[in-house]
């Protein structure tokens, strides 16, 4: 899996390189736009990440060139711009997330994670499955092992979303800004007392659990070993 | 004022411009007056002419040249207002009759109507004077001339022109003076307003421009101008505020964090007990950074920059959102959240910090009121304003420390051991503010209750969504 990260700070690059490293991706850095362009344009990677202040130029102008030349690869905005305007203005340019310096570095992977592993077509999956928990999206049915859990709306969604990234860790701000919209920090665990509301529901009775704590990072749906 | 100035400005151009309509008018008017005047006069003379010499024609057709003769000598005795001109000549021009004692060169030849000079004895003073006079040629040869001398026309027309020449010199003075006048006091005061703006340039931040009080374009000119020193305070204000919260609310936890770090190096350690600081100071970061953030958020919101990110929306739903939200964890503290928002209500605003400033509130009745009775949210219709009320059972907000509560960083003694940076109700504050809403803390008796009164948009309606909204829980009595 290889990432380019487009960042003018060698200090943060540096640091980006080696986190990434260390999680098994192959990091190739550029220090300018035009850089970051002419590399992405000549070489396939599975990432982009790109900060936004660059020497003389805004990242967003970056990756609208590449989106004009119809190169989706999937980019990941990192900035110090944190209103929510500009995160709007990030998506709107062509980016698939938008991340808010400083970050934690977890934050940080389990966003690179699910970009990486974007299933495609997912538009026209009927039928999310994880182990032997389904989802029937047209029917807005939840069943384990057959048996019928009846879920509330928000529940459904924050369930949604947990089984559309199976296997892949989930930050709490992930599931507030895709599940609730919310973009500021609710200070409070209730993100926490969501997921336990919902793992009550779908774990309490069975005897393999599917919704996993992951610790200092979130939680990550997943079927046992 | 100097004279210059006067004369420079726009006032006094435009007096001018007046000055010069007012005078095409009245130089248009009177010159019409004295055409007509003129005109009907010269008709006059003319008619009388044509009068004379018809019964001056029949007296010679009935009685002869001798009686025309004595006629005419009669009629030209100089009596008092009569300013006929008579002359009877032979064939070759000499005078047989008459008051005059030749025959004009210029009424030689055709007969017919003709103008010319004579020296007249009549009217005051005695000058030469354009006559007109008909001639015209009796049977036999003998010649006749009839006319008046123009002594009258020419009266009118000099006092018609005087009259012209005062009335356009009043005119004009009028014009010029009332200018003058105008412009002066219109570029005093747009005087008052230039020495004002100067003053505040040279740092005289505090000043205002003077209002007369009667709310013309200058009053109105005047109080806009404050309006935006207003705003500019505010934001310089607000600027100072931020530098110094991040002064006041940064400056200790990073101390704290070099300190802790600056403790683990002095002594050789185990890597459990690196391990453990640097985790310590992970979180210690976190914090510095939600204060941040939080700083920035308040400042944002002051600053009225979001104005233009405003959109239309349902503000039931975004409360029965976040209440939804919240729910859980005030279940988890023993207590339920209760809404009541019975019907759709558009207003227009930022979304997300509304979104924002509700959690706050209702983090705060979570945290202070959860376990002690239910946390109640209402929204009601006021006139033009969309009431929202946060309320919670718990110890509540002593009169005298409520306006303190809205200020940053206060952390009230009863709250000392609860965690948050002290920038909740600040927050909620600022994006009150932002909203040209109203904020203000009652006492819910017992407990504390929360009302921001928001200006309802007449906008179009807002899109009917499907709002999934938590049970909500009669009030009895």
């Amino acid at each position: 899996m290889r990432i380019l990260v487009i960042e003018d700070d060698e200090a943060a690059a540096g640091y980006l390189a080696k986190g990434l490293g260390e999680s098994g991706y192959v990091v190739d850095r550029a220090a300018t736009g035009p850089d970051g362009l002419a590399m992405a344009v000549t070489e396939s990677y599975d990432l982009i990440i790109a900060d936004r202040m660059l020497p003389g130029i805004d990242g967003l102008l970056v990756v609208e060139a590449l989106r004009k030349k119809g190169d989706d690869t999937p980019v990941l905005f990192l900035s110090a711009l944190g209103q929510v305007d500009e995160r709007v203005r990030g998506l709107k340019a062509g980016g698939d997330d938008y991340l808010v310096k400083p970050y934690a570095f977890a934050e940080l992977l389990a966003r690179v994670e699910v970009l990486i592993r974007r299933k495609s077509g997912r538009a026209e999956e009927t039928v999310l499955k994880v182990a032997d928990l389904e989802m029937d999206l047209l029917a807005r049915r939840v069943t384990r092992a057959g048996t019928e859990i009846p879920l509330q709306p928000r529940e459904f969604r924050l369930l949604e979303y947990l089984m559309r990234h199976a296997g892949q860790v989930v930050t709490r701000t992930m599931l507030l800004e895709h599940v609730w919209d919310y973009h500021f920090d609710p200070q409070t665990n209730v993100i926490d007392v969501h997921v336990s509301r919902l793992r009550q529901k779908i774990d309490k009775t069975f005897t393999s659990p599917l919704l996993h704590t992951v610790r200092g990072a979130g939680y990550s749906l997943r079927a046992p070993e | 004022m100097r004279p210059n100035r006067l004369l420079a400005s726009s006032t006094f151009r435009y007096a001018l411009v007046y000055v010069a309509m007012f005078g095409v008018s009245v130089v248009g008017i009177l010159a019409f007056v004295y055409w007509e005047a003129v005109g009907v006069v010269s008709g006059q003379t003319d008619e009388t002419i044509r009068n004379e010499i018809a019964s001056l024609a029949e007296h010679y057709q009935e009685r002869g040249l001798g009686q025309l003769i004595s006629v005419i000598a009669e009629r030209s005795g100089n009596r008092f207002g009569q300013r006929g001109i008579y002359l009877l000549a032979d064939p070759e021009y000499r005078p047989l009759a008459g008051n005059i004692d030749a025959w004009p060169t210029v009424a030689r030849g055709e007969p017919g109507w003709v103008d010319f000079l004579i020296g007249t004895e009549a009217g005051p003073r005695p000058t030469r004077q354009l006559a007109r006079a008909h001639t015209f040629v009796l049977p036999g040869g003998f010649r006749m001339l009839v006319g008046r001398d123009t002594t009258e026309r020419t009266e009118l027309r000099s006092l018609i022109t005087e009259a012209l020449l005062g009335a356009l010199a009043l005119t004009t003075f009028l014009a010029i003076a009332g200018g003058v006048v105008m412009s002066r006091n219109l570029l005093r005061r747009i005087d008052t307003i230039n020495r004002g703006s100067q003053a505040i340039l040279a740092g005289d931040f505090r000043r205002r421009m003077p209002l007369k009080g009667n709310d013309d374009e200058f009053d109105q000119l005047a109080a806009n101008l404050n309006r935006m020193l207003e705003r500019i305070e505010q934001l310089m204000a607000g600027m100072h505020n931020v530098a110094n919260d991040i002064a006041h609310d940064l400056r200790s936890p990073i101390s704290r964090l070099r300190s802790r770090l600056e403790v683990t190096l002095l002594s050789p350690q185990d890597a459990a007990t690196y391990r453990t600081a640097l985790e310590e100071t992970i979180r210690e970061t976190e914090d510095i950074l939600a204060t941040f953030n939080a700083i920035l958020d308040i400042a944002l919101a002051e600053s009225g920059a979001l104005r233009n990110e405003f959109d239309d929306f349902d503000l039931a739903a975004l409360i029965a959102d976040v209440a939804e939200f919240y729910a859980p964890v005030a279940e988890e503290k023993g207590s339920t959240v209760t809404v009541d928002a019975p019907t759709p209500l558009a207003i227009r605003g930022n979304r997300h910090l509304l979104s924002q400033a509700l959690a706050n509130l209702i983090d705060n009745a979570v945290k202070y009121g959860g376990g002690r009775g239910p946390i109640e949210l209402t929204l009601r219709r006021e006139g033009t304003a969309a009431v929202v009320a946060v309320g919670d059972r718990g110890p509540g907000i002593p009169e005298d420390l409520r306006d303190k509560a809205l200020r940053r960083f206060v952390r009230l003694e009863a709250s000392r051991h609860t965690p948050g940076s002290g920038l909740g109700l600040a927050l909620v504050a600022a994006v009150a503010q932002l909203h040209d809403a109203e904020l203000r803390l009652e006492d819910n008796e017992p407990g504390l209750r929360v009302v921001l009164r928001l200006p309802v948009t007449s906008a179009a309606p807002v899109r009917k969504t499907k709002v999934v909204r938590p049970p909500v829980v009669k009030k009895t009595g």
